[in-house]
């Protein structure tokens, strides 16, 4: 179950092409060079742009399907989306934002609390800093309890310390919520250290093999046989990824 | 001296004003955020009032308002009086004529308004309808201001066609502009000195808040 995706569109370079599943309490990153189509898959997940053909469904309702001609607006589908740099409304304070779309008031002071930005909740979006705002569009995305999370590159307008303390918090709240989250980004790294599947991304296609060669190459020097590459990403992160490089034999060479 | 000529287009102001930004405000959201056939020519009919002069406007709604155009007939089918000559005509006329001008300023509000603000509502789950109410309005509440006090100001000076459309009626059509051509014409320059020296000063006053509305952001972002 959880959220299958199977879409294609012609974009004016290359055309989106990708297949994936994302189960409830997983998260997924789509990592790539800007301009690979990953937030075009994404605002497709969300309805704000359709797909040219193929299929979304979450949990057996489905939310997008070309041959039936189903196309469920963006109000239907009830996700979170945080946006690449915090879209939060400039007319309402912080408290107002989170509770633009919640369920209850108890709900939007427990997430303002958990964020740490409880102190802030009569600010507007002008008085807070870049972290601050981007934890007050996470906790709007959470108060409507979404039934899946999306981000867009949401750490990518932060300095470096807010974004290493930003990850932290968000590999906390994977704990407590269990949906897909697909996380959308152009670091490898923060893919890595949040994701349970990775699927690197480039001209619209999920390119596992390309990715890691490229990334090993820069990170340990090693050469681009197979085993090294394998050995080489392992040792390098230290953990067992076995999702990432079983599908590494499987996957063509397509770059 | 007689006031009722400034009462007059102080109420035409405020009326036609009023009715215009309830008018204007969905019809500036719809050409500033959905695609339809004809648009183009929407927009330029809407606008047409600013470039035609005056009296040939005023000669159109005569004919259109007057007892045997359509909309003078369906108006006297129901309130059982004439449209023409009469201050609802110079109000309808008013609209007519200002519609640019409160369209204008409004469209300019709404085309800054981030997307991706709308988006974010939309995923939130809030209809277009509640979108435009709870995030468009409050985030170009500066256009809104803009559009009202140009109307406002620009129907304080209207003259060619409340003239050809409402004539010159005391206590009915006969608003300021046209009482200063009357006094005027009747050689009357001290009282038309006087309502002049009102209008200029109100109208100016009015213009430095549309520039100070339509320069800052509300929000300070």
């Amino acid at each position: 179950m959880g959220l299958k995706i199977k879409i294609t569109k012609k974009l004016p370079h290359f055309e989106v092409d990708v297949a994936f599943t994302c189960d409830d309490g997983k998260v997924l990153a789509l990592v790539g060079p800007s301009g690979a189509g990953k937030t075009t898959i994404i605002r497709m997940i969300a309805g704000l742009e359709r797909p040219d053909g193929g299929t979304i469904s979450y949990n057996g309702e489905v939310w997008f399907d070309s041959e039936k001609g189903i196309l469920l607006p963006p109000q239907e589908r009830s996700l979170g989306f945080v946006f690449q740099d915090y879209t939060l409304f400039p007319h309402l304070s912080v408290f107002k934002n989170v509770a633009f779309a919640a369920q209850s008031k108890e709900e939007v002071i427990r997430l303002l609390k958990l964020f740490d930005i409880w102190h802030l909740k009569d600010r507007k979006q002008h008085e807070i800093s870049g972290g601050e705002r981007q934890r007050c569009a996470i906790c709007q995305a959470l108060a409507r309890r979404p039934r899946i999370l999306l981000l867009d590159e949401p750490f990518s307008a932060l300095d470096a310390n807010t974004r290493r303390n930003m990850r932290d918090e968000l590999k906390n709240l994977r704990k407590q919520v269990s949906i897909p989250i697909i996380h959308v980004t152009h670091d490898i790294d923060e893919a890595l250290f949040l994701a349970d599947d990775v699927l690197p991304m480039v001209n619209g296609k999920i390119v596992r093999k390309w990715m890691l060669q490229f990334m090993l190459k820069e990170r340990t020097g090693m050469g681009t046989h197979d085993d090294d590459y394998k050995y080489g990403f392992t040792k390098y992160h230290g953990f067992d990824r076995s999702v990432l490089y079983d599908s590494m034999e499987i996957e063509k060479w397509r770059m | 001296m007689d006031l009722m000529p400034l009462y007059l287009s102080i109420k035409l102001a405020i009326v036609s004003t009023i009715i215009l930004i309830v008018l204007s405000a969905p019809l500036a959201y719809l050409l500033v955020y959905f695609r339809f056939r004809g648009k183009s020519f929407l927009e330029a009919l809407l606008n047409l009032p600013m470039v035609l002069p005056p009296t040939v406007l005023g000669f159109y709604l005569l004919v259109v308002m007057g007892p045997k155009g359509a909309l003078g007939r369906l108006w006297e089918a129901i309130t059982a009086s004439p449209l023409v000559f009469t201050f609802a005509g110079i109000v309808f006329a008013s609209i007519v004529y200002s519609f640019p001008f409160a369209i204008q300023p409004m469209k300019t509000a709404f085309e800054k308004i981030d997307r991706r603000l709308l988006e974010s509502s939309y995923v939130l789950g809030l209809s277009p309808l509640a979108t435009f109410f709870k995030v468009i309005v409050p985030n170009a509440l500066g256009g809104v201001a803009a559009s009202a006090i140009l109307v406002f100001v620009h129907t304080m000076g209207e003259f060619g066609v409340i003239l050809m459309v409402g004539g010159s009626i005391p206590g009915e059509t006969r608003v300021a502009s046209i009482a200063i051509y009357e006094a005027v014409e009747a050689l009357n320059y001290r009282e038309a000195g006087i309502m002049c020296l009102i209008l200029v000063p109100i109208s100016y006053v009015f213009l430095l808040i549309i520039n100070r509305l339509t320069r800052s952001n509300l929000y300070g972002s």
